[in-house]
């Protein structure tokens, strides 16, 4: 299974033709996937707070969105989720990467893994922890309920689900 | 002139059009000089105006109005590569620059000094960039609008805010509403 492939197929036959990214290395293969369909517009953003605001305006302007970003990125924007995409009651489908966990080979990482799902719960995050690559099953339906009830949603996708980062 | 004297004046040339408006004083005063459906009033979030502005004006083709000011530029500076690389002909960041945080009891920003954000924002990849004096605010939005092309207009005004009341209107209300907009 090309996992890329399979991801960007799930955002667009969920309807998803806006993402913004912030690269992770983790993500490089599914940003090139998503930067070379013609079915999806993608924008890089410089920061993340600053895309999940283009996001928000996309929704408004009747595109469904999605960011796909480092779970380093939860320390940037928990301002932007509680007061934008919260607060307006906005969907945002978010994809990302979860350094710092089981074979990641960078110890800094592990500094903002340990505070990652702590810190989605308490901002009443639904939070999905893909591990497995089979895991990548649930991301249809997972795309379906944020855009059903309107939430931010997270998943969380680390090295495991990659198939390794630095020990391959 | 300080920002709202320039929104009274400019106000009949927004009136139909999409408007996305600043945190704080900005959104207040505009609520009250002329609250319309089309303005999506910001109530948090300081700094992404210009970057919900950008992603409603790359999902749809009416023209986009964005009233930010000069300290929320700076503290997402990063908006103005990701405008000058993907903006449409039917984005306008304008500007107020007033020197100054006006909804946190006038500090002066860096545009104060030595900071040229009209400079910024051609450095940065916009092809169509206006700096005008508060005065002649309303030619320049026209033009702007007549134009088709994307526009950052930096708008050089007095530090100062008008007293208006805060915005209670529901956050989900304000969107609801704003989206029926658009989509009209």
């Amino acid at each position: 299974m090309n996992i890329d492939k399979r991801i960007a197929d799930d955002l667009a036959a969920n309807g998803v033709s806006f993402v913004t990214t912030v690269p992770c290395k983790q993500l490089a293969g599914v940003i090139e996937e998503i930067d070379q369909r013609d079915d999806i517009f993608h924008i890089p953003s410089n920061k993340e707070d600053e895309g999940m605001g283009l996001c928000a305006g996309a929704w408004m302007g009747g595109k469904r969105p999605a960011i796909i970003m480092q779970n380093t990125a939860i320390g940037v924007t928990i301002n932007t989720l509680a007061t934008l995409i919260q607060y307006y009651r906005m969907p945002l489908p978010m994809l990302i990467s979860y350094r710092g966990e089981l074979r990641e080979p960078v110890a800094c990482q592990v500094e903002m893994a340990v505070h990652t799902k702590a810190l989605l719960a308490q901002l009443n995050i639904p939070t999905y922890h893909f591990h497995w690559q089979k895991d990548v099953e649930e991301l249809d339906n997972i795309l379906k309920y944020t855009f059903m009830c309107n939430k931010p949603v997270a998943i969380l996708t680390d090295a495991n689900f990659w198939g390794g980062y630095g020990d391959q | 002139m300080i920002r709202s004297e320039i929104l009274k004046e400019i106000a009949p040339i927004l009136r139909n059009q999409l408007v996305v408006c600043n945190i704080g004083i900005p959104s207040q005063e505009l609520h009250a000089i002329d609250d319309q459906p089309t303005n999506f009033y910001m109530l948090g979030t300081m700094g992404l105006a210009s970057s919900i502005g950008l992603g409603l004006a790359l999902a749809q083709p009416k023209p986009v109005i964005v009233i930010d000011g000069d300290g929320s530029i700076l503290t997402n500076l990063g908006t103005l590569p990701t405008i000058g690389n993907n903006a449409p002909g039917n984005y306008i960041l304008m500007i107020i620059d007033n020197g100054s945080y006006g909804s946190t009891g006038d500090q002066p920003t860096y545009t104060s000094q030595r900071t040229d954000l009209a400079g910024m924002a051609r450095a940065a990849g916009c092809a169509r960039v206006v700096e005008v004096q508060d005065k002649d605010t309303g030619p320049a939005l026209e033009e702007a609008l007549s134009s088709g092309e994307a526009t950052v207009l930096v708008v050089k005004c007095d530090s100062g805010n008008a007293k208006m009341p805060v915005i209670t209107m529901d956050p989900v209300v304000i969107r609801d509403r704003f989206m029926k907009a658009v989509a009209g």
